[in-house]
C-alpha cells in the first residue's frame, strides 16, 4: 500500500561536494520496503520545481523507523533539497515501484554515481538471507563514490575509478573481478554502464536485474510519461520498474 | 452543510470535482491515497480503437509552473478496456466517464458505440484535439465544420451524455463550442493542453522526442479561465472547466466563470490527495460565505 507522509529529518550528512544523505523518521510505523523501491519527494521553496523528484531508498532502519536517501546534486530540485536541515519536514509518496528479487547465491551488485543508492538496502537484504554479495562501485574519481564503508559489513567491496584515484583504474566492466563467476547481477547507475553490464549478463545467460532512472511526473503509474522500451512494448518505469529483468530490455540494450 | 451537487446533462455529480483524462490513470492508481467515492467523477485515460504505444521517451518536461507532455494516447485499446479494465472499476462509487479518442470519424464512432454498451459508464468525453488525424493532419477540434462532423456522427451511435473536449489551440474557441453544440453535444469541457515547446540548451536539443508537446499545470490557468468564461456566455449547454486547477480557490474561479463542474489534472502529480482537499475547500468556502447551494455562485461573473 502506497502512502503519503510527512517525515522528519533526523540527520543530514554532506558527502563531498556533490552528494548528501538525509535520514528521515516516519511518525508511526514504516511499512515493509523492498530493495530498489523509491520515494517521490516534494520539493518546497523553489517556484520552478513543481513536480516531485524520484529518489531511491538507500537504507531502511525498521527499529528506528527511519529511511535514508542518498542524493546527488544535479539541478534545481536536488540543489533545493540540499538546503534542508535536521528537524525540517519532508513529504514523501512511498514505497513506489517494483524492487529487486534478491536472487542468486553468488550475486554481483554493480553501481555507478547516484545509482549506488539502492544497492545498500539491497546488500543488506542479501546479508539477511545469509548471502554475501560482491559489491562493485564505480565513478570517474573517488569523490564521486560517496558511500563506501557502509557497504563493508554486508559484502565484498570493490572499487573502480576512471582516473585510478581509488581501487582499480578504469570502468566497472574492466575490473578484473567483474568477470568472476556470479550467478546473478544487479545494476543501477549511468545508462551506458547499465547497458554494458546488462549485455554482458544476457550474452552469458547470467540472471540480471537493471534499475532504470527515467524522468517521472507522477511516480504511481497514472501519467505514462516514464516509459521504457521493453520486449512487450512501452512499460512504466515507476510501476513495472524501476527494476527490470534484463531479458525484457534487450531492445533497450541494443541486443535486438 | 452546503449543497455541492451539480448536474451535467443527465449526470448528477455529488460535487463539481472530477479528474482530468490522462492524469488519473483508471482511478485505481489513487485508491491508496484517497477515497475515490468522494469525487464528483473520474475521466479515465484516452481510449482508442486499437492498443497504442504512444510516442518515444522522453515525453515529459517540467517547465515553470507547468509541464509539457507528449504521451501520444498510449492506451490498451477499447476492447481490452471493456473486457479487463471496466470490470475492475465499474463499482467505484462515482461517475466514471471514458475519454474517447481517435484518428478518424469511424474510429471515434466505433469506440463510442462499444462504450455505450457499458452500463456503469454514464457518459463519454470526446477528445477532438488529437493532432494525428487522417484528414490533412489537422485536428478535428481546430475547424468548426470538422468538429461538427465528428460530433454529429458520434451523436448518432452514442445515446448517453456526450461531452466534447475542446482544444485551446484555436483562434476562436467560441466558434468551435457553438459548432459542437449545434451538432448535438450535451456539454463541452475545456481546456486540453496548449501546444508548447522547450529546449535543453546544454545538450542543444528539444526536451521532447516529438519536439512539441502539450502544456498543462498552473501556468495555463488564466488562459483556461478566460476561455471557459467566453464559452459559458456563448452556449446553452453546461461547460466543464479545467486547466491548472490545484486548489479550491482555483476551482472557484472556473465555477464563477461559468463552469458547472471542474477537472483536476497535473495537480494530482504534485499531491495525489489534492482532489479531496478541493472538495473540502469548497465546503469550507460555502460555509464562510454562507452559500447554501454551490450552483448559486456558478456563472456569477
Ligand atoms: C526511480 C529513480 C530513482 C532515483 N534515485 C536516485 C537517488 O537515489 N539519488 C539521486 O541522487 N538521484 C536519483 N534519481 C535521479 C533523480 O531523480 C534526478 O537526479 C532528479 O530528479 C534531478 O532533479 P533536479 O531538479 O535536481 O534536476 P533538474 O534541474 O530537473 O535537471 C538537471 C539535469 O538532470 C537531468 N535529469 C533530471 N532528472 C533526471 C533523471 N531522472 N534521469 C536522468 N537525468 C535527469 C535533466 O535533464 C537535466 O539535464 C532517481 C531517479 C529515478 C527515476
Ligand atoms: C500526462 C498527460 C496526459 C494527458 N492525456 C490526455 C488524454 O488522453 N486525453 C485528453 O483529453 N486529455 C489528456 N490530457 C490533458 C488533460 O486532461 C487536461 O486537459 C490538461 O492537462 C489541462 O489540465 P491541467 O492543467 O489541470 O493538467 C493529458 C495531460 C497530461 C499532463
Ligand atoms: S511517472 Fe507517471 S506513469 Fe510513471
Amino acid at each position: 500500500m502506497k502512502q503519503i507522509t510527512d517525515f522528519t529529518i533526523v540527520s543530514r550528512k554532506q558527502l563531498g561536494d556533490h552528494y548528501f544523505a538525509l535520514t528521515l523518521r516516519h511518525p508511526d510505523q514504516l511499512p515493509p520496503i523492498a530493495a530498489g523501491q523509491f520515494v517521490e519527494v516534494e520539493v518546497q521553496g523553489n517556484r520552478d520545481v513543481m513536480l516531485r523528484r524520484p529518489i531511491s531508498i538507500h537504507d531502511v532502519d525498521p527499529t528506528a523507523n527511519t529511511l535514508t536517501l542518498l542524493i546527488q546534486i544535479v539541478g534545481k530540485g536536488t540543489r533545493q533539497l540540499a538546503q534542508l536541515q535536521e528537524g525540517d519536514r519532508l513529504n514523501l509518496i512511498y514505497p513506489l515501484g517494483h524492487g529487486f528479487a534478491v536472487e542468486g547465491q553468488h550475486p554481483l551488485l554493480v553501481g555507478g554515481g547516484a545509482g549506488i543508492a539502492p544497492l545498500l538496502h539491497l546488500a543488506k537484504c542479501y546479508h539477511a538471507k545469509g548471502i554475501r554479495p560482491t559489491i562493485l562501485l564505480g565513478g570517474r574519481t573517488k569523490d564521486l563514490i560517496p558511500v563506501r564503508e557502509a557497504f563493508e559489513p554486508y559484502g565484498e567491496l570493490l572499487i573502480a575509478t576512471e582516473d585510478g584515484s581509488l581501487g582499480e583504474k578504469g570502468m566497472v566492466t574492466q575490473h578484473p573481478q567483474f568477470s568472476a563467476a556470479y550467478d546473478h547481477i544487479c545494476t543501477c547507475g549511468p545508462t551506458p554502464m547499465m547497458k554494458a553490464v546488462g549485455r554482458y549478463a544476457v550474452e552469458r545467460g547470467i540472471g540480471c536485474e537493471v534499475s532504470l532512472e527515467n524522468m517521472m511526473a507522477c511516480g504511481i503509474g497514472a501519467c505514462l510519461c516514464c516509459v521504457t522500451d521493453t520486449d512487450e512494448g512501452h512499460k512504466c518505469v515507476c510501476k513495472e520498474g524501476p527494476v527490470f529483468d534484463a531479458l525484457r530490455l534487450k531492445k533497450w540494450m541494443g541486443l535486438e | 452543510m452546503a449543497k455541492l451537487e451539480t448536474k451535467i446533462h443527465n449526470i448528477t455529480l455529488k460535487n463539481p470535482v472530477m479528474t482530468a483524462s490522462g492524469t488519473f490513470g483508471y482511478g485505481e492508481e489513487f485508491a491508496d491515497f484517497i477515497d475515490l467515492s468522494r469525487l464528483g467523477g473520474i475521466i479515465v485515460k484516452g481510449t482508442t480503437g486499437e492498443r497504442r504505444q504512444g510516442n518515444p521517451y522522453p515525453r515529459m518536461a517540467e517547465t515553470p509552473m507547468g509541464m509539457l507532455n507528449a504521451v501520444g494516447l498510449q492506451n490498451v485499446g477499447v476492447a481490452t478496456f471493456c473486457k479487463e479494465v471496466y470490470p475492475r472499476i465499474k463499482d467505484i462509487k462515482t461517475n466514471i466517464l471514458v475519454n474517447v479518442s481517435g484518428s478518424s470519424i469511424e474510429e471515434y464512432c466505433s469506440v463510442a458505440e462499444q462504450i455505450d454498451e457499458l452500463e456503469n459508464i454514464p457518459g463519454i468525453e470526446l477528445n477532438i484535439s488529437c493532432p494525428n488525424v487522417k484528414k490533412g493532419g489537422m485536428g478535428f477540434g481546430t475547424k468548426p465544420d470538422m468538429a461538427a462532423q465528428v460530433v454529429e456522427a458520434v451523436r448518432k451511435v452514442y445515446h448517453k451524455t456526450l461531452i466534447v473536449k475542446l482544444t485551446p489551440n484555436v483562434t476562436s474557441v467560441v466558434e468551435i463550442a457553438k459548432a459542437v453544440e449545434g451538432a448535438g453535444a450535451d456539454s463541452v469541457s475545456l481546456i486540453n493542453t496548449l501546444l508548447g515547446m522547450a529546449i535543453d540548451v546544454e545538450r542543444q536539443r528539444p526536451y521532447l522526442s516529438t519536439i512539441t508537446g502539450g502544456l498543462s499545470g498552473p501556468c495555463v490557468k488564466p488562459v483556461a479561465v478566460r476561455m471557459v468564461w467566453q464559452v459559458a456566455h456563448a452556449v446553452q449547454i453546461p461547460v466543464v472547466g479545467l486547466g491548472g486547477i490545484a486548489s479550491a480557490a482555483d476551482a472557484l474561479e472556473f465555477l464563477m466563470a461559468g463552469a458547472k463542474a471542474i477537472q483536476v489534472g497535473t495537480a494530482n502529480f504534485m499531491d495525489p490527495t489534492v482532489t479531496v482537499k478541493i472538495v473540502e475547500g469548497l465546503e469550507d468556502y460555502c460555509q464562510r460565505h454562507k452559500i447554501e447551494d454551490i450552483n448559486d455562485i456558478i456563472g456569477i461573473i
